[in-house]
């Protein structure tokens, strides 16, 4: 029962966030040094037009109430118009989301598949010269800016041994060929059956998928030695050693087995740190991407894009966190 | 040192409150010096410091002097590290962006760690709707990436170095906030506690003289831990653009003007990545020493 009187809490804490969440952006939006009405009409109109601007777009309200006209119109998931692209910021974000979404899924699949056993090989040799190196790399791998690591990809693999195709998402041939589905190119090029579109689509996201899976490789690797050497500890390790299990079973079945709901926790919160290397990478692989979009709109000073796709993120962020609380509490019996 | 003060240190019976203060200083160091990895840590964040603050010594070199004759030269005798696209000694650069990228990291740590402290502590030790407010504040700033709420709110102030620790600072605070609470929650009930709120004393003198410093172990090793977040991020701004602005020599902003050179010219744009992953590799390496000695329940 108390259970889930601490999952109600957690849940009933969401609105809470995500209206400070909304009251964040709404704050920033306000406090921009430029006059969105003078972006609007330029700075030579006339100062009638001005002010009639400025009562359409209700910026003569005071600020509690632009903050209401503000709330309901992102219920109808209206985030304003982007100044840059001409379009609704929804319609925007609709159309670069998905390429974010592949390139953080992707490397969050490559960085599970490769720190999950190093962290489980590291606490199973803890101290030996075999943990230290998988220390190391994994400090390396969490030290080095995820932009530096990502020019240096494009010298060695593009430049240098033409292993890999330069920045974007697709070759010009395949431009626009593959009908779009789900705006996950893979999904989609595999959907049309375009078996050449597919491979162009998979290496050009090997790389930038690659670079930002060793940042967060390493902090899986970290978190899985330390589970790892936890789990380890228990006395049911000893039960199933005396039963004269094979090591495989022991270190697999009943050592990882019982970090699985943790490791859940963190791949979960890996997920949504994803989104925010994947800033930094697209914008050098050139990779069609929220992130792309956002220090696009940046450098434009394209207000309502900005905060548009920090809400989206930050709504991402929050249904992780949550998804990461709600597997902890459901799955772990401890927790009650 | 001699063997009189090290047997001073080492006593078990130690006559004085600094003896015994000093000793078991003394025997977390020993302890810490143990560890390689930890040493070679802090030996190169040190000399990273010392280097930046004593950038004009060790440089003849104008970071700011420009010589389009010789731009993007290779490292020779006259530019130990080559130049750049204005023809700028690159050494001379990284040396003096040490001070403008170590400096906003300072800067924002020695902002955040106090306040999240501070919040911490008053939630944890007043309890109630206090806690939940304050905590529920701390959560609504938790719920950004901090990178991308820091973009938005230099987007919102202006580009530069000032807004740019101002947007870190608010994004980062959280985290202390957070482990500064769950600290003082167990030091709440503890007996020595209840016997100073015996003796009269105030809450804010009780979080001030003693919760605050039994927080400040874990709360150590947590900032040297985030130094490397907070330079990365630091340095993700100014390659967005968004930080420190040209010409100013910060690490994150080098790499943004040099980076359309990383095919040809790869140094150029490399120098000062090497310069951002030592630091932030020598922070992470003496995180996790600190964290052996002084905290070794958090684990990880």
């Amino acid at each position: 029962m108390k259970r889930f009187r601490s999952l109600a809490a957690a849940v009933a804490s969401i609105p809470i966030t995500l209206f400070g969440l909304v009251l964040i952006t709404f704050l920033i939006g306000r406090v921009v040094p430029i006059d969105p009405v003078l972006a609007v009409v330029g700075d030579r109109a006339p100062q009638d037009v001005v002010e009639r601007t400025r009562h359409e777009m209700g910026l003569d309200q005071p600020l509690p109430q632009q903050f209401a006209h503000y709330v309901v119109e992102l219920a109808q998931g209206n985030l304003g118009r982007s100044v840059m692209t001409s379009n609704s910021v929804t319609t925007d974000i609709a159309r670069f989301f998905p390429a974010t979404l592949e390139l953080s899924s992707v490397a969050l699949i490559i960085a599970t598949l490769v720190g999950v056993p190093l962290g489980v090989y590291a606490a199973v040799r803890q101290g030996s010269w075999v943990d230290q190196i998988i220390r190391v790399v994994c400090l390396s791998g969490h030290s080095i800016p995820v932009f530096v690591l990502a020019l240096l990809a494009l010298l060695i693999f593009y430049a240098t041994l033409g292993w890999a195709p330069g920045p974007g998402r697709q070759d010009v041939l395949y431009q626009d060929m593959v009908p779009q589905v789900t705006g996950v190119l893979l999904i989609d090029a595999a959907l049309a059956m375009d078996w050449d579109a597919l491979r162009d689509a998979v290496a050009h996201l090997a790389l930038p998928a690659l670079v930002l899976a060793a940042f967060n490789m390493a902090y899986i690797a970290r978190m899985t030695r330390a589970f790892m050497l936890d789990s380890l500890r228990g006395e049911y390790i000893v039960t199933a050693r005396a039963k004269g299990l094979s090591a495989t079973t022991i270190i697999w079945r009943h050592g990882f087995g019982n970090i699985l709901v943790r490791l859940v926790t963190v791949l979960a919160l890996t997920y949504a740190g994803l989104l925010e290397g994947a800033v930094l990478t697209e914008t050098i692989f050139s990779w069609p991407g929220l992130g792309q979009y956002l220090t696009g709109s940046l450098l434009n000073a394209d207000m309502n894009a900005v905060l548009g796709a920090t809400l989206v993120v930050g709504l991402s962020y929050v249904i992780l966190n949550l998804f990461a609380d709600l597997m902890y509490r459901v799955l772990d019996p401890r927790v009650r | 040192m001699s063997a009189t003060s090290r047997d001073w240190l080492l006593t078990e019976t130690p006559a004085s409150r600094r003896q015994a203060a000093w000793g078991r200083r003394y025997r977390l160091w020993l302890q810490f010096r143990s560890n390689p990895l930890a040493m070679a840590g802090l030996i190169v964040a040190l000399f990273l410091i010392v280097v930046s603050l004593a950038a004009p010594l060790l440089t003849n070199q104008d970071p700011g002097a420009q010589d389009l004759a010789h731009r993007l030269a290779k490292p020779s005798a006259q530019h130990w590290l080559g130049t750049d696209e204005l023809g700028r000694d690159i050494y001379s650069r990284v040396l003096f962006g040490g001070r403008v990228t170590l400096g906003m990291v300072v800067a924002i740590v020695i902002l955040v760690a106090p306040f999240g402290l501070a919040i911490g502590c008053i939630a944890g030790y007043a309890g109630g709707i206090w806690d939940r407010l304050l905590m529920r504040i701390t959560d609504v700033f938790l719920a950004f990436p901090r990178l991308v709420l820091a973009l938005a709110f230099v987007a919102a102030l202006r580009p530069g170095v000032t807004s740019a620790v101002a947007a870190i600072a608010l994004t980062a605070w959280p985290p202390y906030a957070r482990l500064a609470r769950a600290e003082t929650l167990g030091l709440r009930g503890t007996d020595f506690v209840a016997a100073v709120r015996i003796t009269g004393a105030s809450g804010g003198r009780i979080i001030l003289r003693h919760i605050a410093p039994l927080c400040l172990p874990s709360l150590i090793v947590r900032v040297t831990l985030d130094m490397s977040s907070i330079i990365l991020t630091v340095a993700g701004l100014g390659f967005l653009g968004m930080g420190a602005q040209p010409p100013a020599p910060e690490w994150g902003t080098m790499i943004a003007t040099a980076r359309r050179f990383i095919l040809e010219q790869w140094w150029v744009p490399t120098i000062p990545g090497i310069a951002i992953f030592l630091a932030s590799l020598a922070f992470n390496l003496l995180g996790d020493g600190l964290r052996d000695v002084l905290d070794p329940k958090q684990g990880g």
